[in-house]
């Protein structure tokens, strides 16, 4: 029920975990005006990742990332956390900017300690992630 | 992270308000990297438009020209997302275009030089071996770590923003040799005739092997490839993997005299399985895009050459961006006219795929495919719901001319 990290930022949250088989970028594969991952043929194609913990595998392309999570920070439609097992200085200069936590690298897979739906704490400080309720 | 007496006294306000927020968030940044230290950098390449910052990304701007931030090594723009001598026939809000231009006179107080360009390494600076910089937009930071050797992370628009301020950027990643060096071969036994191709290339590769760190040695390849090749190829590896830095064995200045054990081949049987493998959706062939990056000279002239006497198909949309400099000369040596006489639209300053008000523009002009011979533009226009193809850029002037798409 417990998952460690290799890097971390950010304060405790916790939240809906969201697992994702796909990797990530807001520009690529987020509607930033509803949070709602639209990109066709995307794994979550449909998901919204509002106030959500969100867990994947990679981090994808570009630059233009780093404004987006302080843009949908401020509309507020940013997810609670971003776990990563693979990421780039983009989503991590991104994320420290808008003040979401973020960590990298994990250990077990998630998928095989967390479904989505289930209410997970993040606890940068102490590298871990813990799950606190099933889904029902 | 060690700090040195000009990093403390920055720290503590010493060059004002701006520049020791910005070394804050760098040294949260450096530390969740594990960076030991800072390098200076000389040259910093910042993304910063509407699109990209919204409101928020506005206001702090504001406040930042009202802390009298001022960049501390010199600093360019890249691509943004308005022509404004277009932006009311491309449909976009003239609400958003005030604020755009309310962010490039902020970054004009802060004494960045507004150049709009993701080609820059092509046009404005060509940083030499070793030489640490901070950049923008990825395909600006790959080109500059394998075909230069200068140092650069991916460096998001806040984070190049800070690295103007403070003129320094957390030491991590591509700054570091350790990180340099080929983690696996890749030969090419294929002919890339195409800059198509070579985004394919950057495609199958980068798809492949989505890391960061990841970097990827270039062998076997019949002959030099040329500028504009290992742009396209840099800019699909960044693009689909996330990478910043590849290889050329015999062309780029740190390539490994020994290759990796990881092995991959690259055949023409692969690349033209890429193209067999977009899904013409509906067939729709009215929107066809030359861009991310913008246009080189030399992509200009070959697309004039291709449109020499040509037409673009009636309610077909051909877009071509290119910066300032680049589209002033076309217009000099004609190749603008000739793309302007067979209905080419030339956008100045933009890259496509940021441009404001996309997803509403392709509602209303009930766009559903897009075709381009930039293997990155077709990755990540994803989420305004295009259905893209990629095609050699032969073939994109004949879909934009015939209407026709294959």
């Amino acid at each position: 029920m417990k998952i460690l990290v290799e890097r971390a930022f950010g304060p405790i949250v916790e939240g809906e975990a969201v697992v994702s088989e796909e990797g990530f970028s807001p520009r690529y594969d987020l509607d930033r005006w509803t949070g709602v991952i639209t990109k066709p043929g995307h794994k979550l194609e449909g998901t919204s990742i509002v106030d959500k913990i969100c867990f994947f595998p990679t981090a994808k392309g570009g630059i233009a990332a780093g404004w987006a999570f302080y843009d949908i920070k401020w509309k507020k439609i940013a997810p609670k956390a971003f776990i990563f097992g693979v990421t780039n200085p983009v989503m991590v200069q991104g994320a420290v900017f808008a003040g979401i936590p973020i960590t990298e690298g994990w250990s077990p897979h998630p998928r095989e300690v967390v479904k989505t739906g289930d209410w997970v704490r993040v606890d940068p400080g102490r590298k871990l992630i813990e799950v606190v309720k099933r889904a029902a | 992270m060690e700090l040195t007496p000009e990093e403390q006294a920055i720290l503590g306000g010493g060059r004002g308000e701006a520049a020791s927020r910005a070394l804050k968030y760098q040294i949260e940044v450096g530390k969740f990297w594990g960076a030991k230290r800072f390098v200076p950098v000389t040259n910093v390449h910042m993304m910063g438009d509407i699109e990209v910052m919204g409101d928020a990304g506005l206001e702090f701007l504001r406040n930042e020209v009202k802390q009298r931030a001022r960049c501390a090594v010199p600093t360019t723009t890249n691509a943004r997302c308005m022509d404004f001598a277009h932006c009311e026939r491309m449909g976009q809000d003239a609400g958003e275009a005030v604020k755009e231009k309310e962010i490039i006179a902020a970054l004009r107080r802060m004494d960045v030089v507004t150049t709009d360009t993701c080609i820059n390494y092509q046009t404005v600076y060509q940083p030499h071996l070793g030489e640490h910089v901070a950049w923008g937009d990825t395909g600006t930071v790959i080109y500059a770590n394998s075909v230069f050797g200068a140092r650069s992370n991916f460096e998001a628009g806040p984070a190049a923003l800070a690295a103007a301020l403070t003129g320094r950027t957390p030491a991590y990643g591509f700054h570091l040799e350790e990180h340099r060096k080929g983690t696996f071969a890749v030969e090419l036994n294929a002919k890339l005739d195409d800059l198509a191709d070579w985004g394919a290339v950057g495609k199958l590769v980068g798809e492949s092997h989505q890391n960061y760190y990841a970097v990827p040695v270039f062998h076997g390849y019949h002959r030099t490839p040329g500028a504009d090749e290992l742009k396209h190829l840099g800019a699909a590896l960044a693009s689909y993997g996330s990478m910043g830095m590849f290889h050329f064995v015999g062309v780029t200045p740190e390539a490994p005299s020994k290759l990796p054990d990881e092995k991959m081949v690259v055949s023409d049987s692969d690349l033209e399985a890429v193209y067999r493998n977009y899904k013409l959706g509906d067939g729709d062939a009215r929107l066809v895009v030359f861009s991310g990056p913008q246009q080189s000279l030399f992509e200009m002239k070959n697309l004039s050459l291709l449109f020499q006497n040509k037409k673009i198909k009636s309610g077909t949309t051909c877009i071509v961006t290119t910066n300032s400099a680049i589209l002033k000369q076309s217009h000099d040596l004609g190749y603008a006219k000739i793309l302007e006489d067979a209905g080419v639209t030339i956008l100045e300053g933009v890259c496509f795929y940021i441009l404001q008000n996309l997803s509403p523009m392709r509602e209303k002009n009930r766009w559903t495919n897009m075709v381009s011979n930039s293997a990155k533009i077709v990755n990540i226009i994803g989420a305004h719901r295009f259905n893209t193809i990629l095609r050699r850029t032969a073939d994109c002037v004949e879909v934009a001319c015939s209407g026709v798409l294959r």
